[in-house]
């Protein structure tokens, strides 16, 4: 069988459509929402914090989601699986997406950043810091130049990494079958570069790029649990994402040894990475519920608002719950269900989308309070990065054989059985 | 003493390559597996045997929804009903709190429900015994117990399992079912059963 795939038109016909609904909404943004026109912390231009905050939402989201992809490759590696050979391109294809989404995110983080967005990143504004005893003892981390170094710093090395781990994959395939000699040598040389990437992942995605890009938007409130949480929200959207295109590439009629077995596992990942979602959403949420303290609660009266007086977001926050936990723990739970290709596409699509709305609840409650909308132009934006991710993956996808065919542990893909 | 004494035709193979046509075979030619023993989980032989699959996972999901209706119903009857604290000056109906409990609760009835009903599915208890169709079945032997009926000609059954691949073919009568007492029971039975 024949591993290369040709882009059939209509993925072609979708991936320009979405990119030319993004185009539009942007364009509208730019004459719109007047992004240029500056606006003060928590007061003023609404709409030029909107078109930055809705930017800032889509562009690390999706960076993230197309990253994590790569994490899952290296995480496997790491643990000497096996089963994800058949299918790997998928992931690999999706993390070749991370350098253009990476560059998007940087330029959009640098003009918040150098523009002096304060309604985005409150710690910009130098003289509130001064006057301010928290965020002048955060000064050290939150201000301009170290963001944008380590900003750069972890992009770069998202991108360095994953092209050296899908390199080393392609690389493979010009060489015919490894002997055990060379197979061994190469499955090392893959675990050394996996496990350099998924240092520099632990020390960005696992803990500060979450502070600097999110969590720093309320910037006088701290959760030692929130970048777990964005870990969390963002590897099961990635798995989900993978999900996707597996099964059109199996409508297709492609990936010839990916089977339901592949699929259950996938589906697996989705099923146990939204309940670890849920334990880390809950657990922030329950440890300062509890204790009950104003610097700390502040954050969830922002959104959910108190017990006389509902929070703009509340319908969203709990719509997160049941979209995130509910559904994915009661559709997902059944063997069947994960075997199922309608299923799993309806619950990768809720996943996505449940998690994008997550994400949306941590950008805006702290840049447009009670004015923040969820319109077509929020849709469209995240329908340019949809776009974008398709043209890319699907890029990846057209160029290079579907199955890594020299892999060592293709067999063991090949009869994989859960 | 559920089972009733049964008569088995006991093939042993050292291999799990021969093991497996063999299953098919036996399978094919119409003889009734009553199990195989085998040294250590072997992939697929459930699938060979054609066993349908468990359904320990529905009685562990029910268990757990148990222990989640347990603990809810429980906490909230005693914290809004029976004995109501002001605690920190949070409601009385307090659901966050009480969600860990109830993960709690959820997991430990859905464990200890199905431990217990994975020993009865598979009748292991302490002090209960089971008859052992060949001692190195714990050690490197995968031991198949064809199950006889009235017209069964076991002369037959074992040349087909001979011709299998087996490296031994016996004939036992055993108690299928569970029982407390010694392991000898079975030489008893034997012996009583000569003229058969």
């Amino acid at each position: 069988m024949n591993h290369q795939f040709q882009l059939p038109g209509s993925y072609k016909k979708w991936t320009y459509g979405l990119i030319g609904a993004g185009v539009i909404a942007l364009l509208y943004g730019f004459i719109a929402l007047h992004p240029f026109e500056q606006a003060g912390h928590g007061h003023g231009n609404a709409s030029s914090t909107r078109f930055w905050a809705v930017l800032l939402q889509n562009s690390v989201f999706w960076l993230l989601v197309v990253n994590a992809a790569m994490f899952f490759l290296c995480v496997t590696t790491m643990a000497m699986g096996g089963w994800q050979v058949a299918l790997r391109r998928v992931p690999e294809a999706i993390s070749s997406v991370v350098p253009i989404l990476g560059v998007i995110t940087f330029a959009i983080l640098m003009a918040i950043v150098w523009g002096g967005r304060t309604d985005i990143y409150h710690w910009l504004d130098k003289e509130a810091v001064a006057k301010d005893a928290i965020l002048n003892g955060k000064k050290g981390f939150l201000n301009p130049i170290f963001f944008s170094v380590w900003s750069f710093l972890t992009i770069f090395g998202w991108w360095a990494l994953g092209r050296k781990m899908r390199s080393l994959s392609l690389k493979s395939d010009q060489n015919g079958p490894m002997d055990y000699e060379t197979g061994k040598k190469w499955i090392w040389t893959n675990t050394v570069y996996a496990s350099l990437f998924a240092v520099v992942f632990t020390l960005t995605v696992a803990s500060t790029i979450p502070w600097l890009w999110l969590m720093s938007i309320d910037a006088h409130w701290y959760s030692t649990m929130y970048s777990w949480y964005t870990f969390a929200s963002t590897f099961v959207s990635g798995m989900s994402l993978i999900a996707l295109f597996i099964i059109y590439l199996k409508n297709r009629g492609q990936l010839e040894y990916v089977t339901d077995e592949h699929l259950h596992d996938i589906g697996k990942f989705m099923f146990a990475f939204s309940v670890f979602w849920t334990y880390l959403w809950f657990s922030q949420y329950m440890l300062i519920w509890y204790s009950n303290q104003p610097e700390e609660t502040k954050y969830f009266i922002e959104r959910i608002g108190t017990a006389e007086k509902a929070g703009p977001f509340k319908g969203i926050f709990f719509f997160n719950v049941i979209v995130n936990f509910l559904c994915p723990l009661l559709i997902l739970m059944k063997k069947g269900s994960k075997r199922n290709w309608t299923v799993v596409t309806f619950m990768a699509v809720l996943i996505i989308l449940g998690h994008w709305i997550d994400f949306y609840q941590m950008v805006m409650p702290g840049t447009l309070h009670e004015k923040a909308e969820l319109m077509p132009f929020e849709f469209g934006i995240a329908c340019l990065f949809i776009g974008l991710i398709m043209w890319g993956a699907g890029q990846y996808l057209g160029k290079h054989s579907l199955l890594a065919k020299n892999h060592p542990f293709l067999k063991e893909s090949m009869i994989h059985h859960t | 003493m559920a089972g009733g004494i049964k008569k088995f035709v006991v093939g042993c193979f050292d291999d799990e390559k021969v093991l497996f046509p063999a299953v098919k075979n036996v399978r094919k030619a119409g003889y009734k597996i009553h199990d195989v023993y085998t040294p250590f989980p072997v992939h697929g032989l459930d699938h060979a045997i054609g066993i349908r699959e468990t359904s320990l996972h529905t009685a562990g999901f029910i268990y757990a929804i148990t222990g989640t209706t347990t603990a809810l119903t429980f906490i909230s009857w005693v914290f809004t009903k029976d004995w109501p604290l002001n605690i920190g000056g949070k409601p009385h109906f307090a659901l966050p709190a009480w969600i860990p409990i109830t993960f709690e609760l959820t997991v430990l009835f859905s464990a200890v429900g199905m431990v217990l009903t994975f020993c009865y599915l598979c009748q292991l208890a302490p002090f209960v015994k089971k008859h052992h169709f060949h001692a190195r079945a714990t050690d490197d032997l995968f031991v198949m117990a064809i199950e006889c009926t009235d017209k069964t000609n076991d002369a037959e059954v074992q040349a087909f399992l001979q011709q299998a691949g087996a490296t031994e073919v016996n004939v036992q009568n055993a108690e299928t079912g569970w029982w407390i007492g010694r392991y000898d029971r079975e030489q008893k039975l034997y012996k009583e059963e000569k003229g058969y």
